[in-house]
């Protein structure tokens, strides 16, 4: 109880509550973040009653036009356009043909194996990662959250692997990975388990006497997917411990009072509060997810043949190493469609929320 | 079960007990998070030898201790470490400025309609970028050499008979190009990040300096942006290691050797064919040296940004 109350505030709790002071007279809600959308129709409300909309819209648009006409054009220009190219047969070479416009290049994507197996991995991927991240984050934050010492070092060590580039951080991991030297396969050495691990996980062809983690195709993705936790669960780490000081402490002391365990009191009562939190992060996770292809392409180096394709590789080296460019494009939009069902009913619901 | 019955010492031996569990814990999610870091560390100052012969997390032993590896990967790497710092930064800067344009314009002066032009923009963050890479090389490559081509051809072509042909891509120019493309993609989540800020600015200090007649560019001048300046610092720090982190739009749009980035040099020194791992692990360290850097100092500012908070 003590512990909480003495909780330290994050820099960017203070920074919040400190320009909040207009809002003074409304109490934080600390379900949904009720009260940043109360404040912002507040002002909406008193700029439009003091000035002419027309005018606002003209006056402000010298601000943001230029660069959403900017951002635009690389976004959703280049994404239209794609759009076409996949409906062309480019291969790169000189002037793309837009009179005949099909959808070749999807019949073709429907027949190739290689283009169903990215999918599954994708998805794979996606679904494995964002829970173990969402887990292991959120068991972190709670731990970091319990009014530890050092809680600056553990928290900036934690998330140190956010700030490393997927090349280097694929680098790094292709040696821990190594079969003849590598961490894994030393440590598994130390404890004798090489050889149950290679009876386990070994595909039926092969025969080997090291485990080959990123050649095998058993062992390719989960490698992969094991990296990429180890690079990102310090970002759902952050994410959860902004949620959890956003909590106010008199629901830990109600839970205390009720004579409710520790264990008891995060199930029930906080960790159901961290709904929001989940959602964002969750996103967010998906997003990095689907954008693996620094990781995986650098990773992969020269080490070709295990199965670790997901449709971002696969969109690369179809365009830019077979020079397909249009059936490339044609599994971008697959990848883009794929993006939009994740960020799709977020963005929608937070618009529906206020809180853009 | 706690129970207030309970003997308070027990209670607190119990308490303690859970501590030392809890530190446990955390210090074996250390382990977890730097064990890649540390064995990257030990094997580039181990020589080719002594890296098959060690444990991966030992450090080298005395005859076993180079300087070598990181000499090669400082020399093959140096150009590259350049070439990112002279494309980072000003992308870096332009996105940054940009955001925070396009965020005053869409926050402090509110018109109906203005979130929907934030939607618009803040979906930017989360298209992949290879829905966009065939279109970006076609016009990098085709379309805007095509266009300056045509307009210099009609102002210019009076005087060289129409013969003018644009100059070959240099690597220089690629790296421009890249440079603005960065900057072009930084906007949306520097909108995002300067908007949270600007919405928690107060309206009244606003207000009176329009009633005093202020316009809207000196406000943003006079007020606004002298209180973004932590926020500044928060964006150009994170947008910073985005920029200089990137390796997929550097692979397509740059491909002159001289003008590769260090991501580029990176995944090259990786994907040789011969691995010295003594190599490429202090190329790793090198690569990653100006953003660790930059989070060692700005560890706070780098979090707010991955956390797309103010």
């Amino acid at each position: 109880m003590r512990e909480i109350l003495k909780r330290l505030k994050t820099a960017g709790d203070t920074l919040r509550s400190a320009v909040r002071r207009d809002a003074s007279d409304e109490q934080p809600v600390a379900t949904d973040g009720g009260t940043e959308t109360a404040v912002g129709n507040r002002r909406r409300d008193t700029l439009r009653n003091s000035l002419p909309v027309e005018w606002e819209l003209l006056e402000s648009s010298p601000f943001w036009l230029p660069p959403v006409l900017l951002a635009g054009f690389f976004v959703y220009g280049a994404i239209l356009w794609n759009a076409v190219l996949s409906l062309t047969d480019f291969q790169g070479l000189g002037e793309p043909d837009y009179s005949s416009l099909d959808f070749s290049m999807y019949a073709q994507m429907a027949s190739d194996g290689a283009f169903w197996q990215a999918t599954q991995n994708t998805l794979v991927l996606l679904v494995v990662f964002t829970i173990f991240c969402l887990a292991l984050g959120l068991l972190v934050a709670i731990l970091i959250d319990q009014n530890i010492r050092f809680e600056n070092t553990f928290r900036t060590i934690y998330l140190l692997p956010m700030a490393l580039s997927f090349v280097v951080t694929a680098t790094m991991w292709s040696w821990v990975y190594n079969a003849r030297s590598g961490v894994f396969n030393q440590l598994l050495r130390v404890f004798n388990l090489e050889g149950l691990v290679i009876t386990l996980l070994k595909p039926a062809a092969v025969n080997a006497d090291v485990v080959q983690w990123l050649s095998w195709n058993t062992t390719a993705l989960a490698a992969v997917i094991f990296a990429l936790i180890w690079q990102f669960s310090g970002y759902a780490m952050v994410v959860f411990l902004a949620g959890l000081r956003a909590i106010p402490t008199e629901h830990y002391e109600a839970a205390r009072v009720d004579g409710a365990s520790t264990v008891r009191m995060y199930m029930r009562v906080i960790i159901p509060q961290l709904r929001a939190s989940a959602v964002s992060a969750s996103v967010v996770l998906m997003v990095f997810a689907l954008k693996a292809f620094d990781f995986i392409y650098s990773l992969r180096g020269s080490q070709p043949g295990a199965n670790m394709d997901i449709l971002a590789t696969m969109m690369y080296r179809v365009a830019f190493d077979s020079l397909q460019w249009a059936y490339g494009s044609a599994i971008a939009i697959v990848l883009f469609l794929l993006a939009l069902l994740v960020i799709g009913p977020y963005l929608y619901s937070e618009y529906r929320r206020g809180e853009l | 079960m706690s129970t207030e019955s309970r003997d308070p010492i027990a209670k607190l031996r119990e308490m303690e007990t859970s501590r030392i569990g809890l530190y446990a814990v955390l210090l074996f999610g250390l382990v977890f998070y730097l064990f890649p870091v540390e064995t990257a560390v030990m094997t580039m100052f181990k020589t080719q030898d002594a890296f098959i012969r060690t444990v991966p997390f030992a450090p080298p032993n005395a005859d076993g201790f180079t300087l070598e590896a990181l000499m090669t990967a400082w020399n093959t790497l140096r150009p590259g470490l350049i070439n990112s710092m002279f494309m980072a930064i000003p992308a870096t800067l332009l996105s940054a400025l940009l955001g925070s344009l396009t965020a005053y314009g869409l926050t402090t002066l509110s018109w109906r309609g203005q979130v929907g032009v934030v939607v618009f923009i803040i979906a930017g963050i989360f298209i992949p970028y290879q829905a966009v890479l065939v279109p970006l090389a076609q016009f990098w490559y085709q379309i805007l050499p095509d266009l300056l081509n045509g307009f210099v051809n009609t102002v210019f072509g009076f005087i060289t008979g129409g013969n003018w042909t644009y100059p070959s891509r240099n690597g220089y120019l690629q790296l421009l190009q890249l440079s603005v493309t960065h900057a072009a993609y930084g906007i949306p989540i520097c909108t995002l990040l300067f908007r949270s800020y600007y919405q928690s600015i107060s309206d009244e200090m606003i207000e009176a300096a329009r009633l005093d007649g202020a316009t809207a560019f000196s406000i943003y001048k006079n007020i606004i942006l002298p209180l973004s300046l932590p926020m500044f610092a928060v964006t150009l720090i994170y947008q910073f290691t985005q920029v200089y982190n990137d390796l997929l739009f550097a692979l397509v749009l740059v491909n002159d050797p001289a003008s590769q980035v260090a991501t580029q040099r990176l995944a090259a020194l990786t994907g040789g064919v011969v691995q010295s791992f003594n190599t490429t692990m202090a190329g790793a360290i090198v690569a990653a040296l100006p953003t660790l850097l930059v989070y060692i100092f700005f560890g706070e500012q780098f979090a707010k940004g991955v956390a797309g908070e103010t």
